[in-house]
């Protein structure tokens, strides 16, 4: 019996194997990156649309944005993706520059028995004592402060992370760090913290799951996510004071009120943004490419699906609960371009200019 | 690695054999037969060459973690990527932990499997329940691990927990494992989905080595009067103690490397609770969840270090067997 399973397990291999060899057998047609899984739904239906349209295939591994700042600098891809930006400094050293492609927010879910979405209402302090497992009942006093009226039950709060590194965990910590001093000092802002209290789920799915199946929960999980799975979200008060919903709005007000003119190397980070509509857990996915192409077609083939995914691919990041950057960042993100990435002779990539007649 | 060791060492109820005929070199050999021989013996080579190739990859990769932190990486249960601080001893309690809930559920049952299959069930039945066993063990892992957490976790959390904490909660230190809110998740159930993947593999090998059992030894027990249990706990364990023995090494070589199952189901919390409700980590948990994002060099390397810990624990397990077994023989010598 093992001696069968064994068999069938190398025959698998090989297939496997075989498979990846012959998809990596590629030509000027396809462009390759790798990274974040945040915006893996969304660049594989413009990947979709776009080898429709232009015939060029994109190949998009969603391996973590860590993983994808790995392949990107050792340049085994064309592009890279991170939800959370590199520091100018990372970007100098590794001679990459990055830039934002979409937006989106990190929604407090919850599983609280007798309470509906939207129902709860936290303010930042409160949401930092919870995560920092200080408050242990739903029927806290302090949580009563903001929810006069709301029913909150006896039940122990169960806190759900992310367990696996996660964009969204370094969004949602780098909130708590801004929101609270506390946080700060005892735990810090990354794509994976040490948690002091609950428990872990792989992935938005398995977060949402633990939630799910846990009474007295509470997690984090994309706005998208969020959405699609009809998960009950917690209200959370804003910059300005606010208690909003996270909605496609809301998440935009954020954007709306960020300087990115004055973000050096588009360093910029949404969380905490003032603006009376503001959600307050905000984040935008970025894209690394280097500043040298050594392949200038592939180079400009990478800028070219970005440029047509800012322009064409709005609608269909909206329909996946993506917020598409707003037409002033896309300018300053294509002159960006224009001045920082060269092909290796030093002749500018972009705008793209008809072939000369060489 | 450790189950293919385990593997072999379950087929070897008979004195191993040696490598090749040593007269070999007195015959001579066709062309053939030389090149067949030196093919195998690449092969067997080749085998050596990745276990020493992987420690090798272990050890460089790990060794600015084990700089850093010394031994005291298997002492600390600190983990956290934004101090830069890594200990492996809530990865490895939880590796441990599992494995032995696992085995403790799992052997027993296993053996009455094996048991049932080759003692006890009319023959018409035997066919049946060997299918069922075999197609247990080909189950890709995280099917398993789904399975937990979508429909075992909900009914252990609703009925099971909430039952052991009432019956055996109020007990002097064993109740102290059964503590906390009932969540469907954590160590216990962890330990129980690892002893549902590793039971068809115990239980197969088990049966296999029973049926090896020769028919007049057993026939001479039940003649002189013995009872089935008898035969069974005087006779056939006995007989095929090395091939039992290497089941369940297989069984727990499985239960110590599990990755994607245990993901789903323990929780994840880089933490020691002596209660077994609680969320934990496993060694391969822990590196399933972290590698993708680990991008400071110390991570990557503290990461590359529980790997390594979990090779040396696998290695310990082997060669633990292995001593017993050889124990076991010396005092078999003495006896007879």
């Amino acid at each position: 019996m093992i001696d069968r399973t064994a068999t069938r397990l190398l025959v698998a291999t090989f297939l496997m194997m075989l498979m990846g060899n012959l998809a990596r057998a590629s030509d000027a047609t396809t462009i390759s990156g790798a990274g974040a899984t945040f915006p893996y739904p969304v660049y594989s239906k413009w990947a979709d649309t776009y080898a429709k349209e232009k015939h060029i295939k994109l190949n998009y591994q969603a391996i973590g944005s860590g993983g994808g700042i790995k392949q990107i600098t050792e340049g085994t891809v064309d592009f890279g993706a991170s939800d959370a930006p590199l520091k100018p400094e990372e970007l100098d050293k590794a001679g990459l520059i990055q830039f934002p492609v979409v937006m989106g927010g990190v929604v407090p879910v919850i599983n609280i028995a007798g309470i509906k979405a939207g129902e709860l209402k936290l303010a930042p302090d409160v949401l930092a004592d919870i995560f920092m497992g200080k408050v242990k009942k739903w029927n806290d006093p302090r949580l009563g402060h903001d929810n006069p009226g709301l029913k909150l039950p006896d039940a122990a709060v169960t806190v759900v992370h992310r367990s696996d590194g996660s964009g969204t965990t370094w969004i949602f910590t780098n909130y708590l760090s801004k929101v609270s001093l506390e946080w700060l000092k005892a735990v810090g802002n990354d794509k994976s913290v040490a948690w002091p209290t609950g428990v872990g789920g792989k992935g938005n799915q398995g977060v949402a799951s633990y939630v799910q199946r846990i009474n007295g929960a509470i997690g984090y999980v994309e706005s998208a996510y969020a959405i699609q799975n009809h998960m009950a979200h917690a209200k959370l008060k804003n910059h300005d004071g606010n208690f909003v919903d996270p909605t496609d709005d809301s998440v935009q007000a954020a954007a709306k009120g960020a300087d990115w003119t004055h973000a050096h190397g588009f360093y910029m980070v949404l969380t905490d943004q003032p603006g009376a509509a503001s959600w307050p857990i905000t984040g935008a996915s970025f894209v690394l490419v280097h500043r040298q192409q050594k392949d200038a077609e592939t180079g400009r083939a990478v800028l070219r699906f970005f440029d047509w995914g800012y322009r064409n691919g709005g609608a269909a990041a909206k329909e996946l609960g993506y917020i598409p950057m707003p037409t002033g960042v896309v300018d300053q993100v294509e002159k960006t371009w224009e001045k920082e990435v060269r092909d290796s002779g030093g002749q500018k990539l972009w705008p793209e200019r008809k072939p000369a007649g060489k | 690695m450790s189950s293919a060791g385990a593997a072999t060492q379950a087929r070897e109820n008979e004195p191993p054999e040696s490598f090749g005929p040593s007269s070999a070199g007195a015959r001579s050999l066709s062309p053939g037969d030389r090149f067949f021989r030196r093919l195998t013996q690449g092969f067997a080579i080749l085998v050596l060459l990745s276990v020493v190739g992987i420690l090798v990859t272990l050890l460089s990769g790990s060794w600015p973690a084990l700089k850093t932190f010394g031994l005291g990486f298997l002492a600390s249960k600190e983990w956290n990527p934004v101090t830069g601080q890594f200990g492996a001893l809530a990865p490895l309690y939880g590796t441990v932990i599992t494995s032995v809930i696992a085995l403790l559920v799992g052997v027993p049952v296993s053996f009455g499997i094996a048991l049932v299959i080759t003692e006890l069930a009319p023959r018409w039945l035997k066919r049946p329940i060997g299918v069922a066993v075999e197609l247990l063990a080909a189950i890709p892992s995280i099917i398993y691990g789904m399975w937990g957490l979508f429909v075992f976790a909900p009914v252990f959390a609703a009925h099971l927990q909430p039952w052991l904490t009432e019956h055996v909660g109020s007990w002097p230190i064993l109740g102290l494992l059964f503590e906390g809110p009932p969540m469907g998740i954590g160590m216990l159930t962890a330990g129980l989905i690892l002893a549902i993947m590793i039971i068809p593999f115990m239980a197969a090998v088990m049966r296999d080595v029973f049926e090896t059992v020769p028919a007049s030894l057993r026939e001479s027990a039940y003649a002189l009067g013995c009872t089935t249990w008898e035969v069974v706990w005087r006779v056939i364990l006995p007989y095929t103690r090395v091939g039992v023995i290497g089941g369940i090494m297989l069984g727990l070589g499985r239960a110590l490397g599990e990755t994607m199952a245990v993901t789903f189901v323990i929780g994840n919390a880089h933490d020691i609770h002596l209660s077994l409700f609680m969320a934990g980590n496993t060694i391969s948990s822990t590196l399933a969840n972290e590698f993708t994002e680990a991008v400071t060099p110390l991570y990557t390397s503290s990461l590359l270090a529980l790997g390594l810990v979990l090779f040396v624990l696998t290695l310990i397990v082997l060669v633990a067997a292995r001593l017993l077994l050889m124990k076991m023989r010396a005092r078999e010598g003495e006896r007879t």
